[in-house]
C-alpha cells in the first residue's frame, strides 16, 4: 500500500502545481493597478486590439479587456455596481449606449479635444457617451436581377413584388431592433407593425446567421436583396478569398430613403463608466479613439465610417457613394428598443 | 445502475444507526454545507418565479412561447430516438457479436464526445450550406442554380437533431454498453434453451435488463440537448435556453427570463421521475454471479457488412469528417490563427477546467465518502442536491452565480471601506472564482456518478478491517480508498476537465478581464462567420476531448465482472 499511496498522488500534484503556475496572479487577483484602464467591450474587432496596443506604446497604460455581448455586459456592470472595476464601456448601436445610459452605466466627463473632433449629433450631449465610428444599415442588391431604380425606401419593401426575395437576420440582433425603432419613430407603431409584418412575408428564407450571411445568400441567388451594415461588404471585399472577392462584385449597395428623411445610421461609441477608479486614463483612450490616425484605423481596418468629417475614408467605402443619413436623435433609438422586439416579435420576425 | 442498487452502508458502528439516524455530525454538516453552497444558484434562479412580471407573459406566451416549447419537446423526440437507436444498436454489436473491426470500434464509437455540439454544427454547416464546398461542386458539375435542386438545409430542426444526435449518442452507448457487459451470460443462455433467437434474447431479456442503464444514457443525452445554446442558436431554431436568453438581454426582463428557466427545470424534473415511475416497483438484480466470455455470435455476408456499417456511420459523421475537416481548415489558417494569443487561451482553458475538475473531484469524494460512512436521508438529500445543477443549462447557472456573488462582493466591499480604508475590488466576481464555481455547480454530477460508482466497488470488508485495525474514518479514506481509486478519480476529472473545456454559456457571462478560454475564442470567430478561422481552436478542445475518451474505453473493457479481478484501476462506466 505505502508506495501505492504515494505515486497515486503524484499526477495530481504534478497537475494542480502546473495549473497554478500557468494561473499566475493574473487570474487570482482582480484587476486593479495604477496605469491601466479596464474596458468592458461589446466591439470584437481586430482594429480594436491594434489601437489599444498602439495607446499602450503611446502612454505606458496598460489596456484590460472584456469582452462579451453588450447586454451581458450591461447586466454585469449593473450587478458589480460602485465595485464594478470596468472604467470604460465600449458598445455597438446607439440603442445600446442610450439603455447604459438609462440604466446609470456612464458619467459625464468633458473633453475639449472630443467635443472638437466628433460633431455635436454623435455624442450625447451632457458627455455620457461618445460615438467612434458610423455604420449605415443599407440595401444591397444583386446587380444582374435588380436595378437600383427599383429600389427607394425601407418602407417599399413591404411592397408584394419582393415576395421571396428579402434577406435579412434575426430580430435578436440589435442592428435590426434600432431599423424598427427608427421606422416606429418616422411612421408610428400600427404602421411600422403592418410593414414588419409585408417584410415578413417577403423573406427568402427564415432569418438566420449574420449579416455576411444574407450579403452570400444574394450572390448564390437564394434572395435578391439584402439589407445588412456596410462594413460587412466591406470585409468581404478585402478578404483573401476568390470567392469572396467573386462575390462582391455581384452586389450593388443602396442607400435608401434619399429623397426623404436617409438611410438608417447607427454609431458604435463608449462612455467613461459611473464608478470609474481610472478615470483619468479611460478621458485618455477615449481622446485617442477619436484621433485622426486611430479614426483612420477604424476606416481602413474594419470599413466603419469615421465618426469625424475632416478623416479621409478608405478606398472601399469610398466607392459606394455619398448619402444622405437619418438625422433621428439616435437616443431615441434606445427608448423605443423594447417595443421594437415586440411588435417584431407580434409580426413573426424571428 | 444495477451495480449501485446495494449500498456499501454496512460498515462499522452501524449496529447503533437507528439511533443516530438524524443526529447531526461533522460529515453530516461538511455535506449539508457543500449542497447548499451548490445550491445557491439553483435556489436564486428559482427565487424569481415569485417576482411578478406583469404582462411580459402575456406577450410571450402570444408571441414566442408555442414555438419555445415546440422546438423544444421536437428536439428531445428527435435527439431521444436518434442517440437511443444509434447507442444502444452499436452497443449491442459491439459486445455481443464478432465481426471485422470491432475492436477499434469498441472505442471509436465514443470519440464524438469530444467534439462539442457547436463545433460540429459550424464545421457541417461550412460543409453543407448553400454557399459550401458540396453544393458548390454539385452546382459546378450539373450546372444548376438556386432553386433548380432539392438540398436538406443543414440549418434547421432536423439538421439540429442530426448534430446533437451525432455527438450525444454516446453517453446512450456507453451505459448501454457497460450494462450489456455487467449481464451474466446465465440468463442469456437460458433465453437460448427456451427458443429465442439471438435478437429475441436482446429484445425480451438484455434490453429490459439494460433498462436503467439505457434510460440514464437518454436522460443524460436530453439534458445536454436542453442545455445547448451553441448549436440552435446558430440554426435558428428558438428552445427554451435562447428564450431565456432573448427574453433576458433583448427584452431586458430578467425575471422572465428566470421564470423560463424555471419552467425548463420543473420540465427536467418531470422527465426523470417518469422515467422512475414507469419503471414501477421492478428492480433488477443480478441473481447469477456467473461470468464468462460473452457469447459472440459471429455474423457473415450481408449482416457482417450492415454490423460494420452500422458502427462506422456514426464515427465517420460525428468524428472523422467533422474532426478532418477542422484539421483541414486549421492547416489553411494556423499560420494566422496560432499566435502567441491561442496559447494564452490554451492557457486560460487549461488552468480553468484544471481547478474546477480538481474541486469537483474533491467535493464529490468528501460527499460520496460521507454517504459511505452512514447513508442518512439527509446526507443522500445534500447529494441529490448537489448534483442537480447537470440539468440546469450553464446560462441559467452564470446568472444564479453572478447576482449572489456580486452582492457579496458589495457587502465585503463596503465592511473593508469602512473599516481599513481600502478596498480588495471584486474578489469573487470579478476572477475565475465564479467561473470555477458556476462549473463546480453545473459538473459535480458528473465527478460525483463516478465517485460514487467507484466507491461502490470496495468492498466494505476493507473499512472493516481498517476499522479494527484502529483507524479513524479520515484515515480509511486517505489510506485506503483514495489509493485504490486512484485511476477512477483521475478519469472523474478527466470527465470535468472536458466538459469545462467545452462549456461556451457559463463562461461567456462569467469570465475575467483578458481571459478568454478556447471555446469563447471558436464561439466569437463562428459567430462573426470566420468558421475557417475558428477551426484551430475547436480543434485544440476535440483533441484535448480525445483523451478520457480513450482512457474510459480501456476501463470500460476491463470492467466486465469476471474478466479480470479489478480492485482498482477501472472506474463506473456512469457518469
Amino acid at each position: 500500500m505505502i508506495p501505492s499511496q504515494r505515486v497515486f498522488a503524484i499526477p495530481y500534484v504534478a497537475w494542480a502545481a502546473a495549473a497554478l503556475l500557468a494561473a499566475g496572479p493574473a487570474a487570482i487577483t482582480p484587476a486593479r493597478a495604477a496605469g491601466e484602464v479596464n474596458v468592458y467591450s461589446s466591439r470584437h474587432y481586430k482594429a480594436d486590439r491594434e489601437l489599444f496596443k498602439r495607446f499602450t506604446a503611446k502612454t505606458g497604460i496598460r489596456v484590460n479587456v472584456v469582452q462579451g455581448r453588450a447586454n451581458a455586459l450591461f447586466e454585469r456592470l449593473k450587478r458589480e455596481g460602485r465595485n464594478s472595476p470596468a472604467d470604460l464601456l465600449i458598445t455597438v448601436d446607439a440603442g445600446n449606449l442610450a439603455r447604459a445610459q438609462a440604466a446609470k452605466l456612464f458619467q459625464p466627463v468633458r473633453s475639449a479635444f472630443i467635443d472638437a473632433a466628433v460633431p455635436a449629433a454623435y455624442r450625447e450631449p451632457a458627455g455620457h457617451w461618445v460615438g467612434l465610428t458610423l455604420r449605415a444599415r443599407v440595401i444591397m442588391y444583386h446587380k444582374d436581377r435588380v436595378k437600383p431604380d427599383q429600389l427607394s425606401t425601407y418602407e417599399a419593401l413591404a411592397d408584394p413584388r419582393w415576395k421571396g426575395r428579402i434577406l435579412i437576420r434575426s430580430s435578436n440582433n440589435i442592428y435590426n431592433q434600432s431599423l424598427v425603432a427608427s421606422l416606429i419613430a418616422a411612421n408610428g407603431a400600427s404602421k411600422t407593425l403592418a410593414w414588419a409584418k409585408a417584410l415578413v412575408a417577403n423573406l427568402a428564407r427564415k432569418p438566420k446567421g449574420g449579416d455576411r450571411d444574407q450579403i452570400r445568400a444574394v450572390g448564390t441567388g437564394e434572395g435578391d436583396i439584402a439589407i445588412a451594415n456596410t462594413y460587412y461588404l466591406g470585409r468581404l471585399a478585402a478578404s483573401k478569398k476568390a470567392r469572396d472577392k467573386a462575390l462582391v462584385k455581384k452586389i450593388g449597395v443602396f442607400f435608401p430613403n434619399q429623397g426623404g428623411r436617409g438611410a438608417h445610421v447607427n454609431i458604435s461609441g463608449a462612455g467613461v463608466t459611473r464608478f470609474a477608479r481610472n478615470k483619468a486614463e479611460a478621458v485618455k483612450l477615449l481622446e485617442f479613439l477619436v484621433e485622426k490616425e486611430s479614426q483612420i484605423l477604424f476606416s481602413k481596418a474594419n470599413y466603419e465610417y469615421p465618426v469625424r468629417p475632416d478623416v479621409p475614408i478608405s478606398k472601399i467605402i469610398a466607392s459606394w457613394g455619398e448619402f444622405r443619413a437619418d438625422k433621428i436623435n439616435v437616443s431615441e433609438l434606445g427608448t423605443r428598443n423594447a417595443e421594437a422586439v415586440r411588435l417584431m416579435d407580434r409580426a413573426g420576425w424571428r | 445502475m444495477t451495480t449501485n442498487a446495494t449500498h456499501p452502508g454496512d460498515v462499522p458502528g452501524a449496529g447503533a444507526r437507528a439511533k443516530r439516524f438524524w443526529r447531526i455530525d461533522g460529515w453530516s454538516l461538511l455535506t449539508v454545507a457543500i449542497a447548499s453552497l451548490i445550491a445557491v444558484p439553483v435556489v436564486v434562479v428559482l427565487a424569481h418565479v415569485l417576482v411578478p412580471t406583469g404582462e411580459i407573459w402575456a406577450h410571450l406566451a402570444a408571441t414566442l412561447l408555442p414555438t419555445y416549447i415546440a422546438n423544444s419537446l421536437w428536439l428531445m423526440v428527435g435527439v431521444g430516438s436518434g442517440t437511443l437507436v444509434i447507442g444502444v444498436g452499436t452497443a449491442w454489436l459491439v459486445t455481443m457479436c464478432r465481426f471485422p473491426g470491432r475492436r477499434i470500434f469498441e472505442w471509436a464509437l465514443l470519440l464524438p464526445m469530444a467534439v462539442p455540439a457547436y463545433v460540429i454544427a459550424y464545421t457541417y454547416t461550412g460543409l453543407l450550406e448553400f454557399s459550401g464546398p458540396v453544393q458548390e461542386t454539385l452546382r459546378s458539375v450539373t450546372g444548376w442554380g438556386w432553386g433548380d435542386y432539392w438540398f436538406p438545409e443543414i440549418r434547421s430542426l432536423p439538421g439540429a437533431i442530426a448534430m446533437l444526435t451525432l455527438v450525444f449518442y454516446p453517453y446512450v452507448y456507453l451505459l448501454s454498453r457497460a450494462a450489456f457487459l455487467e449481464q451474466s451470460i446465465c440468463v442469456l443462455e437460458v433465453s437460448r434453451t427456451l427458443g429465442c433467437t439471438p435478437f429475441q434474447a436482446f429484445r425480451s431479456v438484455a434490453l429490459p435488463l439494460a433498462r436503467p442503464a439505457v434510460a440514464t444514457g437518454v436522460a443524460l443525452a436530453l439534458m445536454e440537448t436542453l442545455n445547448d445554446f451553441g448549436t440552435v442558436e446558430y440554426f435558428a431554431v428558438d428552445t427554451f435556453t435562447t428564450g431565456i436568453f432573448r427574453t433576458w438581454y433583448g427584452l431586458g426582463e430578467p425575471a422572465a427570463a428566470a421564470q423560463l428557466a424555471a419552467a425548463l427545470m420543473v420540465f427536467i424534473l418531470v422527465l426523470v421521475l417518469m422515467e422512475r415511475l414507469s419503471r414501477g416497483g421492478g428492480r433488477i438484480h443480478h441473481t447469477s454471479q456467473r461470468y464468462r466470455s460473452l457469447p459472440g455470435y459471429p455474423l457473415a455476408g450481408m449482416r457482417r457488412f450492415f454490423a460494420v456499417a452500422a458502427c462506422a456511420v456514426p464515427v465517420l459523421l460525428g468524428f472523422a469528417l467533422p474532426g478532418g475537416t477542422l484539421l483541414a481548415w486549421a492547416i489553411e489558417t494556423a499560420n494566422e490563427m496560432v499566435d502567441a494569443q491561442f496559447f494564452s487561451l490554451a492557457v486560460n482553458s487549461f488552468v480553468l477546467a484544471t481547478v474546477a475538475s480538481l474541486l469537483a473531484v474533491a467535493i464529490a469524494v468528501l460527499i460520496a465518502y460521507g454517504l459511505r460512512l452512514r447513508p442518512s436521508p439527509v446526507r443522500s438529500a445534500a447529494a441529490r442536491i448537489a448534483s442537480m445543477g447537470y440539468a440546469v443549462p450553464g446560462a441559467v447557472i452564470a446568472v444564479g452565480v453572478l447576482i449572489p456573488f456580486a452582492w457579496l462582493d458589495g457587502v465585503i466591499n463596503d465592511w473593508t471601506r469602512a473599516a481599513f480604508g481600502m478596498e480588495p475590488g471584486l474578489i469573487l466576481s470579478g476572477t475565475i472564482v465564479a467561473v470555477t464555481f458556476a462549473y463546480v455547480v453545473r459538473f459535480l454530477a458528473v465527478s460525483f456518478n463516478a465517485v460514487e460508482a467507484s466507491f461502490a466497488k470496495i468492498t466494505p470488508h476493507m473499512d472493516d478491517a481498517a476499522r479494527c485495525l484502529g483507524k479513524r474514518p479520515g484515515q480509511i479514506l486517505t489510506k485506503v480508498h483514495l489509493p485504490i481509486m486512484g485511476g477512477s478519480l483521475l478519469t472523474a476529472g478527466l470527465l470535468v476537465f472536458v466538459d469545462v473545456m467545452k462549456e461556451l454559456p457559463a463562461t461567456l457571462i462569467l469570465r475575467p478581464f483578458n481571459f478568454d478560454t478556447l471555446a469563447i475564442r471558436t464561439y466569437q470567430l463562428a459567430s462573426d462567420e470566420r468558421l475557417t478561422d475558428a477551426s484551430s481552436a475547436a480543434l485544440a478542445i476535440v483533441a484535448v476531448g480525445i483523451i478520457p475518451v480513450i482512457l474510459l474505453s480501456v476501463a470500460i473493457a476491463r470492467s466486465r465482472p469476471g474478466s479480470r479481478t479489478v480492485s482498482g484501476g477501472s472506474e463506473g462506466p456512469e457518469r
